[in-house]
């Protein structure tokens, strides 16, 4: 009999040598190709960028000619980089960035969950949700200025109603695929509601709520930036990586335009990693080795 | 005190473990709305036996799982009564344990904390005599080694003897298992009905199997029931009286050829019937008009 039993296949593959953390990190391939990738790029785009400075004018490329050279651009960061102000921009918008983030999804999540468990809060609240849902955050700009007493707040409200929306049909996604076997396999060994809820439905929606969290952060970082833009930043100090480039266009200096797109970047992936850190830690069970 | 415990679960183990018995007394089931209402079952009865191995064959679509469904509680018959040892089915409960297709471990536990979730959510058995016992039963599906790997990390076999050994805590009067190999390679599927069965002739308890493959019946049961085209009725009982322990060569046994020949034979008839009736149509039609 135990011969039958013995495992015929195993889904284990042998654990990898002890290694440090540091040779991980320069036997990872991976990281190589990503930091290959960025250098070959930087590369094309300097070349690009100063084809006609070598070649004379008539030779400029189209398009990446304008723009300034990664070389140039590093030197306008180094410039900024002491500045408390560019700092202060950074900090303005993560500061709203993870607020109206943050509040997304402690509203969000619950509501989410409501509208998938609860037929009758579903009749009564999916629809207005499903009306309001398909306008564009940044439709929102002008009635939310108008009706938010301080800039910050409307702006704290277009960025929460960026992430929202998509983290509530996240969740509600998620939640209503669960695969109804694992409800009957908890119901026959005797669980309760609370039960069938907190340990097989929450636990079960956590994937969904994390890809409605990576885009959500995505849809709030483009909408903070455009609100900043539109709002101007302003008169209560206002500020943000969106009005260190608009500030940037208006002042004419193209390096630091690029400057700040790049930091745009830059904490947009830092926010994914951070992420994507806490769904892997969340949920062990969806790593295979 | 906690060895107390366990005693006394081994005990109703082996006493009430193939002595239950499940009996479909003229039960219709039909879903859809009142317009367009489509019959799954008219009026089965149909009795699962104590201490026996019973399968469930049948064209596919037939109703094989609404029936597990049932018994399970999982759904209501719209007339007819389910008995469980004479008192009527309402809902689940632990003394029924389904066993599904393809796997239903639930992917955020371990195998031991999928093991041992039952006893847990109800607190009838706990500490060290829990922990005895779900690693008594993780030796007997042989992956004491895999107690703390995720369903996904686990092999195909491996995924159905942990859910094999999560039904078997939970102690239940019969087992219910809704083609539970299906989506296995032939290899794993030849050995997992081998230790499927061993595990069966152990303390026999009352089992209902559902499949529609008819090799798989005939190795496992000792009675067939042959489900005809929707909705479902019974066509046949075939008694398999290959003696126990089996094993796969008894498949090639002149008994065993008899058994499949007449089990085929009527399959074969429900399963045209259905291709008529159904998306297959118009292929049946071809089909008849090149024989011509």
């Amino acid at each position: 009999m135990t011969d039958i039993a013995q495992p015929s296949h195993t889904g284990a593959p042998a654990m990898p040598k002890k290694r440090s953390h540091l040779q991980n990190l320069a036997a990872n391939k991976s990281l190589w190709r990503g930091i290959t990738a960025i250098a070959v790029f930087l590369v094309i785009w300097e070349i690009g960028a100063r084809w006609d400075e070598w070649f004379g004018k008539e030779w400029m490329i189209p398009g990446i000619g304008l723009i300034p050279p990664p070389s140039d651009v590093f030197e306008a960061w180094l410039k900024v980089l002491p500045k408390p102000g560019y700092w202060n921009s950074w900090y303005q918008s993560l500061t709203r960035v993870l607020s109206g983030f943050l509040s997304a999804m402690i509203i969000g999540i619950p509501f989410g969950l409501a509208l998938a468990v609860n037929k009758y809060f579903r009749d009564i609240f999916f629809p207005p949700f499903e009306i309001l849902r398909p306008i564009p955050p940044l439709a929102w700009v002008p009635a939310s200025l108008i009706f938010w007493p301080t800039n910050e707040m409307s702006i704290a409200f277009v960025t929460f109603l960026g992430a929202f929306f998509t983290i509530v049909i996240n969740v509600v996604g998620g939640a209503r695929t669960i695969d109804v076997r694992y409800l009957r396999a908890a119901q026959s060994m005797g669980a309760s509601q609370w039960d069938l809820f907190s340990k097989i439905i929450l636990p079960g929606t956590l994937p969904s709520i994390f890809t409605g969290a990576a885009v959500g952060m995505g849809i709030t970082w483009e909408v903070v930036l455009a609100a900043e833009m539109i709002s101007g930043g302003g008169t209560q100090g206002g500020g943000g990586l969106g009005f260190f480039i608009w500030n940037s266009y208006m002042g004419g200096s193209l390096e630091q335009i690029v400057v700040g797109m790049i930091s745009i970047g830059i904490a947009g992936y830092l926010c994914s990693s951070a992420i994507r850190m806490l769904g892997d830690w969340f949920m062990p069970w969806r790593r295979l080795f | 005190m906690a060895q107390d415990t366990l005693n006394h679960v081994k005990e109703t183990t082996a006493s009430k473990a193939g002595q239950s018995k499940v009996e479909f007394r003229h039960v219709s089931k039909a879903y859809g709305d009142e317009w367009d209402l489509e019959p799954v079952i008219e009026n089965l009865s149909v009795d699962v036996l104590p201490g026996e191995l019973t399968v469930i064959v049948g064209p596919s679509g037939c109703g094989k799982s609404t029936i597990v469904n049932l018994i399970a509680g999982f759904e209501k018959p719209d007339s007819g009564k389910i008995l469980l040892d004479d008192s009527l089915v309402t809902g689940p409960a632990r003394d029924r344990m389904v066993v599904f297709q393809e796997s239903a471990l639930i992917p955020w536990q371990t195998t031991y904390q999928n093991i041992v979730f039952g006893p847990k959510l109800r607190g009838d058995l706990k500490g060290n005599a829990l922990r005895a016992e779900a690693e008594r039963l993780l030796v007997k599906v042989g992956l004491s080694e895999f107690k703390n790997k995720y369903p996904l990390q686990l092999s195909g076999g491996m995924q159905r003897r942990a859910e094999l050994a999560r039904a078997l805590i939970n102690n239940p009067r019969i087992m219910i298992m809704d083609e539970p190999f299906r989506g296995l390679d032939a290899m794993s599927r030849g050995l997992m009905q081998e230790f499927f069965l061993r595990l069966f002739e152990e303390n026999r308890r009352t089992n209902l199997f559902v499949t529609s493959e008819i090799d798989e019946a005939i190795f496992l049961a000792d009675r067939i029931v042959v489900l005809s085209n929707r909705p479902a009725q019974v066509r046949e009982v075939i008694e398999v009286n290959l003696p126990r322990p089996r094993d796969y060569k008894m498949l090639s046994s002149p008994e065993a050829y008899e058994i499949k020949r007449e089990a085929m034979a009527i399959l074969h008839e429900e399963a045209m019937k259905s291709f008529k009736s159904g998306a297959g149509a118009d292929f049946a039609e071809t089909y008849g008009k090149a024989g011509n």
